[in-house]
Parts: structure tokens; C-alpha cells; sequence
């Protein structure tokens, strides 16, 4: 036999030849979208959509959903989904609310959030895996629901105001650029979302964990028989998503300033939306950081845009459902082309 | 592929001697003996549910055994798990494949051990050492992809058994076994998996072939056993028996039948 596979008649469908933009259509399509989005956008507001100010505006409104959606791409990448980050975010900004009124140190009360969601988060993983409830759509749904209870309970269902200025700093604090007008800044926000994005890239790429939690989503079984420790690596994945919601309730605290036991209801359906969006696949193994990335900014874009153009936040979720489904089918009619099977 | 050059040409790797597993009030197999030697190919044959399946998952620590002991080069070894076996130098092609579709070739046959620098319990992958490992190693077995790069499904079902099998041959195997590796595959990729497999022979690895094709057995075996209803119920060099012979043990019946050959059969 010498050879498995020079022979072209003998393989099975092989990746047909793809012209450079096909190609790139498929890499980095939503990309595209993207830049169509600001060129449109610039050209109907002209004056104000590529400002400074708007621009940083832009960013500090993504800020949550850009963590939120980072957690949720890699539970999704194992054919996962945690419902329960609208809630975990929502308690804890109240708790890191709560300690920092009652006078904790503010580097202590950094730490809170963080660990409160990282905490939620093994939870969620082992009721996955010890408990081996059925879909991890059924864990976290419990949770969803009882961690907003738990919100509700520890504050009375009262909000909690008066953050401390160093507490609000990564929602909040600007870094003023050397040149041009007083909105000529780069918002904290923005520096804490590029470390991210890179970790997490750097990450699933380079780390055996990172590939493992690919192998997972690809064939849990495959991983099984590899001496992978899947279950452990679900923890894992399910407390990222956790502390990535941690991050986020950091983000909402310095810009709202207070808890709020509502915060936060239905993100965890937004941070879905711009995974898929961005091109992961539900079924798992496949999507890119910086597609997620992508899927955030054309959500952002859309309501700034809108937005810019007073049309009423009813049309903006309206076309924001039509989006889901419309990228999902690019995504269909992508794979029927016989590129994969 | 590093084979073990301290055992010499014929001498055993593994044997099994009186395997028994239980589940439960119900004897999967009892009493089973098995020996493989360097560079032999073992054909396990058996009817659906005699106990192959049993056998071999005890053979790579997926069970472990009721009674009985198993012998690595003349050792006992006690398995745990899959890793276990594999650190032993047995390792599993799956008759599912385990291959994780969405990654290329050179991931999945490093899966799980990925070359790299290790800082407690994780590794940061030389993504191209891993590549030119596994290069090399399909090289070793002229096993052909067009890149290493490739991700498994775009693979046919007979590059994908290639890469499976390159897989459970990366690191130091000493013992392969295969569950079926022809049952899923379409005719003309069916010789090019056999011959690999006898190429993992001319390379001193112990290939044990678990398979319903008569043609298989006889195209690359050296030796085949018959299980019975969970007992070893005989044992032949492929030189002293015939297909229809086989073809009765697994049946449970002793003695060439030539009524009993299935392409007799109406």
C-alpha cells in the first residue's frame, strides 16, 4: 500500500480549491461585516459616528457583553452553555458593592467579584459532572435562577450605591492619549478587554488545557481515550466563564457605580448571541477569539448606530434576532457547500 | 516509532492467563488465555457478544479483571485505566476511531501528550516540533496526507484509520490492538490499512486484530484464536487452518464444516 491517500480518486471529499476570497469570506467574514458596519455607519453619521467621544463610548458599552460573550466562547467551544452569567454578574456586583461599603479595603474588594463568580462557576462544573445532570443547559438554568434569588436575598432586593472611586477604576478610568481633545482617551475597560481577548487566544492555542478543551468539544470520547481528564477540564471551563462574569460585574460596578439586584437580566442571551455570531459553533470545536470578538462589536455597532439614528431600541432587538438567524444560516449553507461533512 | 529492542524476534509481549470478568451474576469471560509474541499478528474471532470486546477492554485497563493475571514482557502489570496499558506500551485503536474531527492530524496523534515545555501538569505545545514528530512517524509507516495540517474530517474513513493507528503507535507501543479496523472503511481503502498493519509487524510491534472478515484474517495474521461463549475454544497458526474452520470455531463447532461457510449459506 504504500501510500493512504496520494492518490486524489481515492480520498474522500477533500477540501475543494477556494479562491482568496471565499476563503477569506469564510475565515473572517463576519470581519468583513464588521468593517461594512463602521463604513455604512460613518457615511450616515458622518460628524459624530468616528468621533473620539463616541468611539470611547462604544467601547465602555461592549465592555460587559465583550467578557460575558469570552466566557461563554469557551464553554461553547465544548458544546456547553452557561445561562447563568446574567445572575452570577448581578450578584457579584452586589456583593463587591456590599463589601466595599462596609469599608473593606479596596484591593480586597477587587478580589470579589472574581472569586464570587469563580466560585459559581465550579459550582455549575461539578453539578455538570459529579451530579451528571444531563445538559449543562439544566445546571445552569438552576443556577440562573437561584444565584439571582441569592442577589435578591443578600440585598432586600434594594440596590446598594456610593462604589469608591478605586473600586469603579476599571469601569470608569480613562488614560489620556498625548494628542487631540479631552475625549482622546483609551478607556481602562478597553486595556483589561485586549488582555483578555490575548490570554484567552493565547491560550486555547498554545496550552495543552486549551487544546484539550477543543478536543472536547470535537469528540468527548476521543479525549476520554487520550487520558484526558474531561470532566476536570469542564470544571475548569465552567469557573472561566465564571470569573469572566466576576470581571464583568468589576466593569458594571464602576460604571453604574451601585448594585443592583436586576442587573444584568437576559446578558447572558447577548454574550450567546455574539458567540454565535461570531461563528462558533453550537455544537462545539469550533469558533475563533477573534470571531467572538467580531460577533460583540457588530451587537455594538448596530446599538450605537441605531442609536445615533433614533430608532427605537424595539427595531434594535428586532434586527438583532434577525441577525442570530441570519448568521447561523451563512454558517449552514457554508458547511452544505461540501467543505466539510 | 520506538519499539522495545530488549525482547528478541518471537519472544512473548504480553500474555493473559486465566482472564475472568464478572459483572454482576453475569460471566462475560472466563478462564481466557493469551499470548502475543514480538512482531505477531493475532486474529481474535468470535461471535457478537463471545467476550472479544471483554478481553480487550481488560487488556487495556478500561476493566479490570475478576480473576486472572496479565504479563508485559514476562512482568505482571495491573491496569487501572487506559493510561496504564499505554505507559505499559499497549495501546487501542478504537473501533469508533477517537479521533477529535475538528483538529488536525499532527494534534490528534499527540493528543493528550503533546510535545512541549511542562510546568505543573500543563504544557506549553511546541506546535512545530509536534508537527515534525508527527511527520516523521507517518513517514516511518509511508503513511501519505497531504499535510499534517489537515483537520481529521476531511480525512476518507481510510486515512482516518491511518492516523488512528499512527496515533496508538506514536510513543513506544509495543502491543497495537484493533477492534474491526476494516468494518467501517470502503473496499479499496481495506488493503491499505492490512498492510500497515503489516508493517507494524516488520517493525517488531504485536498487533492483535480483532475482526469478522475472514479476508482479513487470512490476509495478514499470523496466529487466530477463537472465543466461544466467554472461553478460549481454540487456537491456530494460520498455516494449519482454513477459513472455513475459523468460521466453524466461531460458530462453536470443532472441524471443517464447508456447509457452514457463510458464503454457502442461502
Amino acid at each position: 500500500m504504500a501510500d493512504l491517500a496520494t492518490n486524489a480518486t481515492d480520498a474522500a471529499p477533500q477540501e475543494p480549491k477556494r479562491s482568496l476570497l471565499s476563503a477569506l469570506l469564510e475565515d473572517y467574514g463576519i470581519i468583513l461585516v464588521v468593517v461594512v458596519m463602521v463604513f455604512v455607519l460613518s457615511i450616515l453619521q458622518p460628524d459624530y459616528f468616528l468621533s473620539a467621544q463616541n468611539i470611547t463610548n462604544i467601547v465602555r458599552q461592549i465592555g460587559m457583553n465583550a467578557l460575558l460573550a469570552l466566557g461563554l466562547y469557551i464553554v461553547i467551544v465544548t458544546a456547553g452553555i452557561d445561562l447563568s452569567v446574567g445572575s452570577v454578574m448581578a450578584l457579584s456586583v452586589m456583593l463587591l458593592a456590599m463589601a466595599d461599603r462596609a469599608g473593606w479595603p479596596w484591593p480586597i474588594v477587587l478580589l470579589v467579584g472574581p472569586a464570587v463568580g469563580t466560585m459559581i462557576g465550579i459550582i455549575n462544573g461539578l453539578g455538570l459532572t459529579l451530579l451528571r445532570l444531563p445538559h449543562p443547559f439544566i445546571m445552569t438554568l438552576g443556577t440562573l435562577n437561584a444565584v439571582r434569588g441569592i442577589c435578591n436575598l443578600v440585598s432586600g432586593g434594594q440596590p446598594v450605591s456610593g462604589i469608591s472611586a478605586p473600586v469603579r477604576y476599571l469601569g470608569t478610568g480613562d488614560i489620556p492619549l498625548p494628542f487631540g481633545n479631552e475625549f482622546a482617551v483609551i478607556p481602562v475597560s478597553a486595556i483589561a478587554l485586549l488582555v483578555c481577548y490575548c490570554s484567552v487566544a493565547w491560550f486555547l492555542k498554545k496550552v495543552s488545557l486549551g487544546r484539550h478543551i477543543f478536543a472536547i468539544g470535537g469528540n468527548p470520547q476521543a479525549a476520554r481515550v487520550s487520558g484526558i481528564n474531561v470532566n476536570g477540564v469542564l470544571v475548569f471551563v465552567y469557573a472561566v466563564s465564571g470569573f469572566f462574569a466576576g470581571l464583568a460585574a468589576l466593569l458594571m460596578a464602576g460604571r453604574t457605580g451601585s448594585g443592583y439586584p436586576n442587573l444584568g437580566i437576559g446578558a447572558e442571551l447577548d454574550a450567546i448571541a455574539a458567540v454565535i455570531i461570531g461563528g462558533a459553533s453550537f455544537f462545539g470545536g469550533r469558533g475563533t477569539v477573534l470571531g467572538v470578538f467580531a460577533g460583540v462589536l457588530v451587537m455594538g455597532l448596530l446599538r450605537n448606530g441605531l442609536n445615533l439614528m433614533n430608532i427605537s431600541a424595539f427595531w434594535q432587538q428586532t434586527l438583532i434576532g434577525f441577525i442570530i438567524i441570519f448568521a447561523v444560516w451563512i454558517d449552514v449553507l457554508r458547511r452544505n457547500s461540501g467543505v466539510r461533512t | 516509532m520506538q519499539v522495545a529492542v530488549d525482547a528478541g524476534a518471537g519472544s512473548l509481549l504480553l500474555e493473559a492467563r486465566g482472564i475472568t470478568k464478572y459483572f454482576g451474576a453475569v460471566t462475560a469471560i472466563e478462564n481466557v488465555n493469551l499470548s502475543l509474541s514480538r512482531g505477531e499478528v493475532l486474529g481474535v474471532v468470535g461471535d457478537n457478544g463471545a467476550g472479544k470486546s471483554t478481553l480487550m477492554k481488560v487488556l487495556t485497563g478500561l476493566f479490570r479483571p475478576s480473576e486472572g493475571e496479565i504479563l508485559v514482557q514476562g512482568r505482571p502489570v495491573h491496569f487501572h485505566s487506559p493510561r496504564d496499558s499505554h505507559r505499559a506500551g499497549i495501546d487501542m485503536v478504537y473501533q469508533d476511531l477517537a479521533l477529535a474531527g475538528n483538529m488536525p492530524i499532527f494534534e490528534n496523534i499527540y493528543l493528550g501528550r503533546e510535545p512541549g515545555r511542562s510546568f505543573g501538569g500543563l504544557t506549553l505545545i511546541d506546535h512545530s516540533r509536534s508537527r515534525k514528530l508527527a511527520k516523521e512517524h507517518l513517514d516511518r509507516l509511508q503513511i501519505h496526507v497531504k499535510s499534517v495540517d489537515q483537520n481529521v474530517e476531511d480525512l476518507s474513513g481510510g486515512q482516518r484509520q491511518a492516523v488512528a493507528i499512527a496515533r496508538a503507535t506514536a510513543f513506544d507501543a509495543k502491543v497495537v490492538i484493533m477492534d474491526e479496523p476494516t468494518a467501517a472503511l470502503a473496499i479499496k481503502e481495506v488493503g491499505k490499512v492490512l498492510d500497515l498493519i503489516k508493517r507494524l509487524k516488520d517493525h517488531g510491534v504485536g498487533v492483535i486484530l480483532v475482526s469478522h472478515r475472514m479476508d482479513d484474517i487470512f490476509y495478514v495474521c499470523d496466529r487466530v484464536m477463537a472465543i466461544f461463549r466467554g472461553r478460549n475454544f481454540a487456537d491456530a497458526q494460520l498455516k494449519d487452518t482454513s477459513r472455513n474452520e475459523v468460521i466453524g470455531w466461531i460458530m462453536g463447532t470443532k472441524g471443517a464444516v464447508a456447509g457452514l461457510a457463510h458464503d454457502k449459506v442461502h
